[in-house]
């Protein structure tokens, strides 16, 4: 989903919950080794040669993403320093200084070495709101977004792959029926929408109901020890509520139409004519098998979640990278929006990566 | 949900009656094209949901068409507003009035029109651009297909909502753009789809029939492989509307879209910059949102009826 991100969703990547993801999870795949490899033997040997082509395929993806950030920040806007002063009185030499100050009065190329050596080096330029590097920003702001949708990914995850078994195993149930209509309803759903709605209901309160939860923010300040962590938590309640809602559905999907693909196997009957109970068999013997692709979803999820929260965490003023981006937005803040999709790209490239690296050893048949 | 409950039995229950004694090819092609959308038409029915979603898009896109004898084209203007600012809801304004006095029913109706419109046509751009790269990579492999498979994998990765985001940042503030900026973030899932299916359609022997025969590659493309893609194009594009509105809605509601168009994510933005959180009023942010959420779901419906059709192997198991 973003998840979009959408992420889908995104649409994330796309949002659609009922594109089919293989075992690949369809993202970036460097092609799978050839069978017949002649250097090496054994399966480690050929493990190692997928990783290696996996990590290839992963550093020219973060490449692309320096060239692609670079080329969208410079180029389209047509004149970066224009666009800084927009709106307000500045004399030539002021505009030479700045051009010199960016390094923009140097060729284009020598502009992206310079460029991509610095981003390599962790430099991602200089905040023009904020005055701070934007790494520093990035890093101090990135645990609140790491323990949100760390937490929230944990959560739909569970409830996902939790309703999808349930769902699949009684399909075309009438509980199977409202489980999925209720999951695709609140994916139709804008995720900040329903973060406003909660806001309305359970923080600022409709009629006789009181506000029961914070209206934003991580904390409250003041407290320590557990009762720090107790803030946190009910400051947290909302925006996980909110991710959870949209998110799961994808989750529960996947699972669904993994789970009814391993159901019509034979394995499941001969289980079953061993005499095993049925809720053995689900948990001992479908499950396990119809995980495979749901945990490739799931890492594809995490990488997403750094962007994908961009709404959720404008919505209830989460001091993350989400409302890092949208301060940033609203300037515009360019090197920092940079250095942010740098970010949030490279955390997909990463996670995709894992997931490859991971896929493997869960099911040896794919680095064959 | 989208299947019912026993597996369904082979679709062609119904032997289909025989052709008629063909005039010409060309007639003989009518009647089989006319056959399959009936077979189709006859399969989609069977899912309840699908035609759910197929009577809301109809309604839906009905009041979008009236929308200008419905309302009005004035309601969008600020000047000569009939109601007070944040006037609740009223016999006279159902859903209230918005900041400037406008009414919420009258706008929200007309940001059907805006919707519709832009998520027809990111989704149209964006399957448009998936296809073709899809089909020019299925069909003529070696480096081409190698080039343009790694630069889908670039925007694979790419976190489709920043990417859009970013764009609409970087480009001016207009329909377009964000029309633009939705359709070139999200093609790429549909490229992978169309590759796969162009494979696929490309290795049957009709193909090679074709080729013997002195098919060149722009008629083996669009005479031969388009067709057999366009059902799964057909479904793809349905569900990328659904994202598209969504996504749309998140720009408008980040201040990125057109300031000058009424739309419902711009409705949300009003609302939360005019304090309608902090007060409580739910009359002014509810509606939009849940619009976009019915519009979404229908697209979803549908394009997962489709998807269940085309595939009944699918169709069973989601």
């Amino acid at each position: 989903m973003d998840s979009v991100s959408m992420g889908s969703t995104s649409m994330s990547t796309t949002r659609s919950p009922a594109e089919g993801r293989g075992p690949d999870g369809g993202v970036v795949r460097s092609g799978p080794p050839s069978p017949t490899g002649s250097r090496g033997s054994g399966p480690r040997a050929a493990y190692l040669r997928y990783g290696a082509g996996k990590l290839g395929g992963a550093a020219v993806s973060l490449f692309a993403v320096l060239v692609t950030s670079f080329f969208l920040f410079r180029i389209i806007p047509g004149d970066p320093v224009r666009a800084m002063t927009h709106g307000r009185q500045v004399s030539s030499e002021q505009l030479m200084a700045l051009r010199r100050q960016f390094g923009l009065d140097l060729p284009v190329w020598q502009q992206f070495t310079e460029y991509c050596a610095k981003a390599l080096g962790g430099d991602l330029g200089t905040s023009y709101q904020f005055h701070a590097p934007v790494g520093e920003l990035i890093a101090a702001k990135f645990p609140a977004t790491l323990l949100l949708t760390g937490v929230a990914v944990l959560v739909y995850s569970t409830l996902g792959l939790w309703l999808g078994t349930r769902s699949a195993w009684r399909h075309g149930s009438l509980g199977d029926r409202v489980n999925t209509g209720v999951a695709l309803t609140l994916w139709s759903i804008p995720a900040f929408w329903l973060g406003l709605l909660l806001i309305i209901v359970f923080s600022v309160g409709i009629g006789p109901l009181p506000g029961l939860f914070p209206t934003g923010g991580m904390e409250s300040g003041n407290e320590t020890g557990l009762a720090h962590v107790l803030d946190v938590a009910h400051h947290m309640v909302l925006p996980v509520t909110t991710l959870v809602a949209v998110g799961y559905a994808q989750t529960l999907l996947v699972m669904r139409s993994s789970l009814l693909d391993e159901m019509g196997s034979d394995y499941l009957t001969t289980a079953r004519a061993k005499g095993l109970r049925d809720a053995l068999v689900r948990r001992r013997h479908a499950v396990p098998n119809a995980l495979l692709p749901t945990v490739t979803m799931i890492f594809i999820n995490l990488g997403h979640v750094a962007a994908g929260s961009i709404l959720v965490e404008t919505v209830f003023s989460w001091p993350g990278l989400g409302g890092l981006f949208y301060a940033a937005l609203s300037v515009p803040d360019l090197p920092l929006v940079q250095g942010l999709f740098v970010v949030f790209a490279g955390a997909m490239i990463l996670m995709n990566l894992l997931a490859d690296l991971l896929y493997p050893l869960l099911d040896p048949r794919v680095a064959r | 949900m989208t299947t019912e409950s026993a597996p369904k039995p082979p679709p062609q229950d119904a032997p289909d009656p025989p052709l008629p004694a063909p005039g010409s090819a060309k007639a003989l092609a009518r009647a089989r094209r006319r056959r399959s959308a009936a077979r189709f038409w006859k399969q989609y029915r069977a899912h309840r949901s699908g035609l759910f979603g197929l009577a809301a898009l109809a309604l839906i896109a009905a009041l979008a068409l009236a929308a200008p004898l419905l309302v009005g084209d004035d309601v969008q203007n600020v000047t000569d507003a009939p109601g007070g600012a944040l006037e609740s809801p009223s016999g006279r304004f159902p859903l209230g009035t918005d900041q400037f006095g406008r009414d919420l029913l009258g706008l929200l109706l007309w940001g059907t029109r805006v919707s519709l419109a832009v998520g027809l046509m990111a989704a149209a751009l964006s399957v448009a651009i998936g296809t073709l790269v899809g089909i020019l990579a299925g069909h003529f492999g070696g480096w081409f297909a190698t080039v343009s498979m790694r630069v889908t994998d670039w925007f694979l990765v790419m976190p489709s909502l920043v990417l859009a985001i970013v764009l609409a940042t970087v480009l001016s503030h207009s329909i377009w753009t964000v029309v633009l900026a939705i359709g070139v973030a999200s093609w790429p899932t549909t490229a992978r789809l169309v590759r796969a299916q162009t494979l696929a359609v490309e290795s049957r022997p009709y193909i090679e029939r074709a080729r013997a025969l002195g098919g060149g590659h722009a008629h083996l493309m669009t005479r031969h492989v388009l067709p057999n893609v366009m059902p799964l194009v057909l479904a793809q594009t349905t569900l990328g509307i659904s994202s598209a509105i969504l996504t749309e809605a998140t720009l408008a509601f980040l201040g990125l879209g057109d300031p000058d168009v009424v739309s419902w994510g711009g409705m949300l933005q009003d609302a939360r910059e005019t304090g309608a959180v902090s007060s409580g009023h739910w009359w002014y942010l509810a509606p939009p949102g849940i619009a976009i959420a019915v519009v979404a779901l229908a697209f979803t419906l549908c394009g997962r009826a489709i998807e269940s059709v085309l595939n009944p192997k699918l169709g069973v198991a989601r």
